[in-house]
């Protein structure tokens, strides 16, 4: 039999949220704001959980002789070594911030540049792909945009400055505002669902 | 009370309205069917060839903040993975789910469990990954994990910026199949370029309804759709009013 509890809590809470914020009704607003206390240490306690879990699927790599148990022993010992250290210093100690500055944003920094690279290439694989109208201005435009956002060795291209600006206050903007639009139906048709107890991401179904 | 509040909440009691009137009348007579998304068609397809070949179905489910709008697109893609969980229970290989952020991963293992239990065989809570909690770790995560199994169709239904294109190049290296959504504005034009099949705007949270999540997933896509176009209806009034200078 389905518990009715976890649903009966869920659209509780998710009505008074939402009226909370909506009407400025003192007593609605003080609640909405205890749920959200509550639900930002929850999801507090939710992020060490994901450490834990991401803890124990390496450890069982390393366990089990997979291939990849290096990479799983290095990021293990990544973790443990940060967690002392940050746990001795202090979040905001210059070594605690070392660690950041010094190997957590260069190897994020490397994965963004291979990220171009990435981008470049999966820009001629959308051209073999799809060879349709819709591709040829989705390249053409990211081109120009690309072109007019560096120098260009001081060579002026008539027109392609008024190109570019054209393109990022009409076609864009537009574009961006009819995906925006189409999102925020999404969310509240996803809301509503959950309000409703038609959706059910949480204990039984 | 600030009347911008006030119409919020009129919209979504709209929406609320719609959704009630729309289910009801598709329990009496029969409703139009739901426009054809070629992504789900191929997803359907993909889930087939997965069960036949005994490959495992990735569903990725972004890094949105439970606290934020991207819940939203989190909560779309836990519902896909239930569905995909009971399409494929007599394949050997369930789906695994990963996540950039802890809320997620707790619920697609609590989601994973469920299924099981109604499937009637035993949960792994280990199908419930969480790969990374930035969004490059995230990413590298995932890559690692499609490079190590093998995997039939990978759909990607949540939050991401542009480091999505790590893990769709990952997925094209290997053959494999990507579908992807996301309600990020960058995500959604990095996946369009990267992805085999991309999901545009409102296509990200039809998934449930597409893939038979019931009858109120059917109803909202109908109440989407009909929004839609009264938006486009008031929009092409607004500017027909501009244009005229009445505005």
């Amino acid at each position: 039999m389905r518990n009715p509890l976890y649903p009966a809590v869920a659209i509780g809470v998710g009505i008074v949220v939402l009226l909370g914020y909506f009407l400025q009704i003192d007593l609605l607003v003080n609640v909405r704001i205890m749920f959200l206390e509550w639900a930002t240490i929850l999801v507090g306690i939710a992020l060490l959980v994901g450490v834990v879990n991401l803890l124990i699927v390496h450890w069982n790599k390393i366990t089990s002789e997979h291939p990849n148990r290096y990479n799983s022993m290095a990021l293990l010992g990544g973790l443990i070594f940060t967690l002392l250290v940050v746990g001795y210093f202090g979040p905001t100690d210059e070594v605690s911030v070392w660690i950041f500055n010094y190997i957590q944003i260069p190897i994020e920094a490397s994965l963004m540049a291979l990220l171009a690279i990435v981008l470049i290439y999966a820009g001629v694989r959308l051209l073999r792909r799809k060879p349709n109208l819709l591709t040829i201005i989705f390249i053409g435009t990211a081109v120009v945009i690309l072109l007019m956002s560096g120098p260009l060795f001081g060579i002026d291209i008539p027109g392609l400055a008024e190109l570019r600006i054209w393109i990022g206050k009409v076609p864009a903007v537009a574009g961006a505002r009819g995906i925006l639009l189409g999102i925020s139906l999404g969310v509240i048709a996803a809301g509503l669902r959950i309000l409703m107890g038609s959706d059910r991401p949480y204990g039984e179904n | 009370m600030n009347g911008l509040n006030l119409l919020g909440l009129f919209i979504v009691l709209v929406f609320f309205g719609l959704m009630i009137g729309v289910t009801i009348l598709a329990r009496r007579r029969e409703v139009p069917k739901l426009r054809e998304i070629p992504a789900f068609r191929r997803l359907d397809r993909a889930i087939g060839l997965a069960v036949e070949a005994g490959s495992r179905l990735h569903v990725s489910l972004g890094r949105g903040q439970m606290l934020s709008r991207q819940s939203a697109i989190g909560f779309v893609g836990l519902s896909i993975l239930d569905r995909i969980g009971r399409s494929t229970s007599i394949s050997d290989r369930p789906p695994i789910a990963t996540s950039g952020e802890g809320t997620l991963g707790i619920l697609s293992q609590d989601s994973q469990r469920v299924t099981a239990k109604y499937l009637g065989v035993e949960s792994d809570p280990l199908r419930g990954r969480i790969t990374g909690l930035t969004p490059f770790s995230y990413a590298a995560g995932t890559l690692s994990f499609i490079e190590e199994e093998e995997i039939g169709a990978n759909l990607l239904i949540g939050s991401y910026g542009n480091e999505v294109a790590l893990i769709t190049d990952a997925v094209e290296r290997k053959d494999g199949m990507t579908l992807g959504g996301t309600d990020n504005l960058t995500g959604q034009a990095v996946l369009f370029a990267t992805a085999q099949e991309p999901l545009i705007g409102e296509e990200s949270y039809a998934g449930g309804a597409y893939l038979g999540a019931g009858r109120m997933h059917n109803s909202s896509l109908y109440v989407q759709d009909i929004l839609r176009w009264l938006l486009i209806g008031l929009i092409l009034l607004g500017a027909i009013l501009k244009l005229f200078g009445v505005l």
